[in-house]
């Protein structure tokens, strides 16, 4: 799915790296899978990104820092936000999914078990802290809104579970 | 806000819209955005005041779920308003009471964490079958944005629903308090079913959502969770109605004021 609709010029992709995601400061909005266009067209960089939920208040973050880390290799870029295709967690790299653990968030399931994990019927949502799957759901909503709460019932840690998103 | 942002998507181009459907579809977009507008705004309210720390939180990220959704909705709007002064922020802060179209639902107060419950429960169910038939709406901009946010409203009626279960089916206090709310806000679900002249027009043209026909599965939808909650559902007769036209309660005036003031006392300011 990423292949098909992610369009990035190759010569691009190192800046765009290198922009982290103002919220998960070790996540590069690459491994997030939010940037899904960038093209040079008469020397402008064309940059097409995608948001991850509505109302993130990060993609206007996101956007000037695009915009600034392409001022610092002397190139001009402009911003577009699209909705279609629709962002979904499955466009987060494995690279990103090993980040946001070693961070502390857990990354999201498949739909199936996530539903299971947050309507509370399974215990599957592994303590980033820890390791054990002996966790339970403190709330769906999380410190941002595309995290839920948990807590491990084993070292009795809270952490945070990227939701699913598809 | 991104500068130069635009909502990339191939819609009917501006150019070939008659002035009276370009008309219909600003309407019927501001029809669908100011539910969650107000809605927002009033969960915005209870920022720092919900009733535990995990329910402030997420009453307060639906909050902003919904405006994120408005925000695309709006900009949109302003696109087609054919005004070249409008904004999100101008569609969103400076219009006058009569011009807002949300239902009376939504503007309901937060009179205790039951009657929150039960007015998010009744519009979620609503939302999350409007969104379902907007994904298939001939304007493509409509169905982007219904895409998006029927994800995320599905987790809010996973909430809600929740809540209603655990209210109804938890301490008799909780009960009759969250059978309370039920009684009284049943009276505005039906207009969420009315339609406008803008919304035929926009049925008409494959854009907009027929909601007549969604109203038998959501009541079922609501009812089925109701009675697993043990409460009961009410058999009224008489639905209040004028919000789609305008005509709004009495609280939406104090929402206006407390939403619109900063724009109104500073005029074109920003962040």
């Amino acid at each position: 799915m990423t292949l098909e609709t992610q369009h990035i010029e190759p010569h691009l992709v190192s800046i765009l790296e290198a922009v982290s995601d103002p919220e998960i400061p070790v996540l590069s909005i690459m491994d997030m899978g939010v940037v899904r266009e960038a093209i040079e067209v008469d020397g402008v960089i064309q940059v097409k990104i995608t948001p991850t939920y509505s109302g993130c208040p990060a993609m206007d973050v996101i956007g000037d820092d695009i915009v600034s880390a392409f001022a610092k290799a002397n190139k001009k870029a402009k911003i577009t936000l699209v909705l279609s295709p629709a962002w979904t967690t499955d466009w987060i790299t494995d690279r990103g999914r090993k980040a946001l653990e070693e961070y502390g968030i857990a990354a999201p399931l498949s739909p199936e078990a996530d539903k299971e994990a947050l309507l509370g019927n399974k215990k599957i949502v592994k303590c980033t802290n820890c390791g054990s799957t002996e966790t339970h759901l403190v709330s769906q909503f999380g410190s941002t809104a595309c995290k839920a709460l948990f807590k491990c019932d084993t070292c009795q840690e809270p952490f945070d579970y990227f939701k699913c998103l598809k | 806000m991104i500068n130069n942002s635009t909502t990339d998507t191939n819609s009917l181009p501006l150019g070939e819209m008659s002035e009276g459907q370009r008309g219909n579809l600003y309407n019927y977009i501001l029809g669908i955005a100011d539910n969650s507008l107000i809605l927002g705004q009033r969960l915005g309210e209870l920022c720092g005041h919900g009733p535990s720390l995990e329910t402030d939180i997420a009453e307060t990220n639906i909050s902003l779920d919904l405006f994120g959704q408005v925000r695309s909705y709006f900009q949109y709007a302003a696109q087609i308003s054919g005004d070249d002064a409008a904004t999100e922020d101008t569609i969103a802060f400076l219009r006058l009471e009569r011009q807002y179209k949300n239902v009376l639902l939504v503007e309901q107060p937060n009179t205790d964490f039951g009657y929150v419950i039960v007015r998010q429960f009744l519009f979620d169910a609503y939302h999350l079958l409007f969104l379902r038939e907007l994904e298939k709406s001939n304007d493509q901009t409509l169905l982007a944005i219904a895409k998006k946010s029927v994800k995320e409203v599905s987790y809010h009626w996973r909430f809600s629903s929740d809540w209603i279960r655990r209210l109804g089916d938890g301490t008799q206090e909780s009960h009759e308090r969250v059978q309370e709310a039920v009684t009284d806000l049943w009276m505005y679900t039906d207009e969420l079913f009315h339609q406008t002249e803008a919304d035929q027009a926009m049925i008409a043209e494959g854009v907009g959502v027929d909601t007549a026909a969604l109203k038998e599965i959501y009541y079922k939808m609501v009812s089925e969770v109701l009675e697993e909650a043990t409460l009961e559902v009410p058999e009224n007769k008489y639905f209040h109605k004028g919000g789609k036209q305008g005509i709004h309660s009495e609280h939406m005036g104090y929402i206006l004021s407390d939403m619109q003031y900063m724009q109104r006392t500073y005029p074109n300011m920003e962040w």
